[in-house]
């Protein structure tokens, strides 16, 4: 028992938290919202220079060879940072599905898990259970569930309508296409456990995505408790406020561990990875809904205008923690799971 | 990272559980002549300190603390591992807690050797139980208020004074407690830490009656009560600092093991699931909260994980112990509040003998938690201003 990063993954954070300071400003950030696709080809190749995007391609393939325990504490970062790029979608839910594809496929799954790593494809993942496919517009290839099956579909051979989240950054889009043999990558998905461990993997993913967003708000709003005075001091030397702020920060602290629970148990393959990766994701939505809901209180009025970098934040929160199921889904699995009910 | 444990942490965890499994009283059959009797009653009292003293003979009353106080010298993660064994079973609760798992590292850490030597195996053994005199009738959540004094007299010191809401005040052989020994200075300052036997000349006990009707704490009075300088626990002038290492002990990681909690939840689920049965629909009506309590209960298992692992990799653990309280608090009653809505107005009724079953004492007994040990609203305070950085008031 050692409940621990190493040096190396704790490096790798380090680094990538220089980058999100440089890059991800509130500007970009604002920037991001009015492009396109949302996130930027630039920022795109740097973190795949810097070995993020390909982390978990095998290394024959150009890549790390790395897994989920590597990738959780990039993933919190990215949410710290509010990053828009779909690494979450491409690295760490669709290179495993590519890699679950049957060795016929092997030409096709080594040219992309090769772009991957190279920085030059972005993989959106659609499942039938989810309004859209998030990250599908500006992908190379969509990566898309349909009766369980997996299917590769090049963008050309769908009709993609990009939706605006209510985190703009996000564009869930509505894909129209048709399967078909040439398209099926893996048949038998569910059966043979690979959407259900996509779907592990999604929950434990945005749960890391969550936890960064939820600090960042709780670090915003304390500074911004510190800084600003009303009778006299600062708002923050009141209990209400002190008080408020204490309740999020405790509810992040004690959903990390069981993130980065669920991130070893994925790694692993521990038999009750299912249960852990729900557990985690119950904890992150919930703290990530409540440290909103706090940050904009302490904040007041000033945290409810666009101008304020408070809503890029926010915005985030609500929409992941609906993403790959929400709390109270999650909290049903884990109760299914335990009491067999 | 790695999550499993060692093949040895394994041996060590069959072993207690053998040894538990044997030996201790608790419900279900094959378990003796099943729960004790409420320790705060003289006779549940004096049998769970019989209790304490079979674990000692067999070396398990503390088995994190050197073999010459009668430990096993096990480590942190063999400790957890322990508490998880002892939990399971539904051990007795430990009548000398306040001992073995407060002042005992208060002791480590600050006691001469010849402290060490007087007061720590009859402490392990059961002879000597202990309660802690913190709070006065002015001086609860502000602690540094304190008025009871202790004043030199020839080559004594002399304690006047009241403390209140003592655990196991009513029955409890020796209690520990911060006293003003410099009257000129003011709150934390000038306050030392006394360890004090009850039956000295000049102490009297007032028990009160709790919650549930028995004598869980209980008013000591101080009068004229004489005691040596071998019993001042750390310096003269610095309790405060002193009494901070058993608060962060009680706060932190070893008064509240999650066993506690994760036990908790998993007798939990066992009721939902009868009651899934008997009731769907009041089943389903909380079934969102029953998840809610045992994912709270694995997080504190986790999260308690998480420190120790820090803690044996040589980091302290701060004001983060502020945190650890509210979560546990919060869970325990979150537990509880959860399996008596699941019970339904069965609730309510006590046992034949007139005290409460099982989960409503669970529940009085998790009341308290947010209230003892700094209610939870100081280590909101404390969360917030040594954690987040915010101005004091």
């Amino acid at each position: 028992m050692h409940f621990a990063f190493d040096q190396q993954q704790l490096e790798f954070r380090a680094q990538l938290q220089a980058f999100s300071h440089r890059e991800y400003t509130p500007g970009e950030l604002r920037a991001a919202w009015d492009s396109p696709t949302g996130w930027s080809e630039e920022r795109w190749r740097a973190l795949a220079e810097m070995g993020v995007i390909g982390m978990t391609v095998p290394a024959a393939h150009g890549g790390l060879g790395m897994g989920p325990v590597d990738l959780v504490l990039l993933l919190e970062e990215l949410g710290r940072a509010a990053a828009p790029e779909p690494v979450l979608e491409t690295t760490l839910l669709g290179v495993p599905l590519l890699l679950a594809a049957a060795p016929t496929h092997g030409e096709l799954v080594a040219r992309w898990l090769a772009r991957v790593a190279q920085g030059t494809a972005v993989l959106a993942v659609g499942t039938s259970t989810t309004a859209g496919v998030p990250g599908a517009v500006g992908a190379d290839l969509l990566l898309l569930e349909r009766d369980g099956e997996v299917h590769a579909v090049e963008p050309v051979a769908a009709t993609i309508t990009p939706r605006r989240s209510v985190d703009g950054a996000r564009r869930p889009a509505q894909v129209l296409w048709q399967p078909s043999p040439a398209t099926l990558l893996v048949s038998d998905a569910g059966r043979r456990g690979v959407l259900g461990a996509l779907g592990d993997r999604a929950a434990m993913g945005t749960g890391a995505l969550l936890v960064g967003v939820a600090e960042r708000m709780i670090a915003m709003a304390a500074r911004y408790a510190t800084d600003r005075r009303q009778f006299g001091k600062p708002i923050g030397s009141f209990q209400a406020v002190k008080h408020h702020l204490a309740d999020a920060l405790v509810r992040v602290e004690f959903a990390k561990p069981a993130v980065y629970r669920a991130a070893w148990s994925l790694a692993e393959g521990d038999a009750d990875a299912s249960v852990h990766a729900s557990m985690a994701k119950a904890l992150a939505s919930d703290a990530a809904v409540l440290a909103a809901r706090t940050a904009l209180q302490v904040h007041g009025a000033i945290g409810y205008t666009w101008e304020h970098d408070l809503h890029l934040w926010m915005k985030k929160a609500w929409a992941l923690a609906a993403a790959w199921g929400d709390a109270a889904a999650h909290r049903a699995r884990v109760l299914e799971a335990v009491a067999g009910a | 990272m790695d999550l499993r444990f060692r093949p040895e942490q394994e041996r060590f965890r069959a072993e207690a559980r053998g040894w538990l499994e044997a030996h201790a009283p608790g419900p279900g059959p094959g378990r003796g002549a099943g729960p004790l009797p409420s320790l705060d009653t003289r006779a549940g009292f004096e049998a769970h300190r019989a209790w304490e003293r079979t674990m000692f003979e067999a070396r398990w009353s503390v088995v994190s603390w050197p073999e010459e106080f009668g430990g096993r010298g096990a480590g942190l993660l063999e400790w957890l591992i322990f508490e998880e064994e002892y939990y399971r079973v539904q051990a007795p609760t430990r009548v000398g807690q306040n001992g073995i798992f407060l002042l005992a590292p208060t002791l480590f850490e600050f006691g001469t050797p010849e402290q060490q030597a007087r007061f720590l195996a009859p402490m392990a053994a059961g002879d000597e139980i202990w309660c802690q005199g913190w709070s006065e009738p002015d001086a609860g959540s502000d602690l540094a208020s304190i008025r009871s004094r202790a004043t030199r007299r020839g080559d004594l010191w002399v304690l006047e004074g009241q403390k209140t809401w003592c655990s196991r005040g009513a029955f409890a052989d020796w209690v520990f407690g911060l006293f003003r020994s410099d009257p000129e200075a003011e709150r934390h300052r000038g306050l030392t830490y006394f360890l004090v036997p009850m039956d000295a000349p000049g102490v009297t006990v007032r028990p009160i009656p709790q919650l549930d009707g028995e004598t869980g704490f209980a008013e000591v009075f101080f009068e004229g009560v004489e005691v040596p300088d071998a019993q001042v626990l750390g310096t003269v002038g610095q309790g405060w600092s002193v009494a901070m290492a058993t608060a962060g002990s009680e706060r932190g990681l070893s008064l509240r093991s999650p066993a506690r909690y994760t036990e908790a939840a998993s007798r939990l689920v066992d009721l939902y699931r009868r009651c899934a049965v008997q009731d769907p629909a009041v089943a389903a009506r909380h079934a969102d909260a029953t998840a809610r309590a045992v994912i709270d209960a694995e997080a504190y298992r986790l999260h308690t994980y998480w420190t120790a692992t820090r803690v044996l990799d040589g980091h302290g653990v701060g004001p983060e112990a502020s945190m650890n309280k509210i979560f546990w608090s919060e869970t325990d009653l979150l537990v509880h509040e959860t399996a008596l809505a699941l019970l339904g107005t069965e609730a309510e009724l006590l046992d034949g003998e007139g005290r409460p079953p099982p989960w409503l004492d669970g529940f009085l007994f998790a009341l308290a938690g947010p209230i003892y040990a700094g209610t939870n609203e100081i280590q909101r305070n404390v969360v917030a201003e040594r954690v987040l950085g915010l101005p004091r008031a």
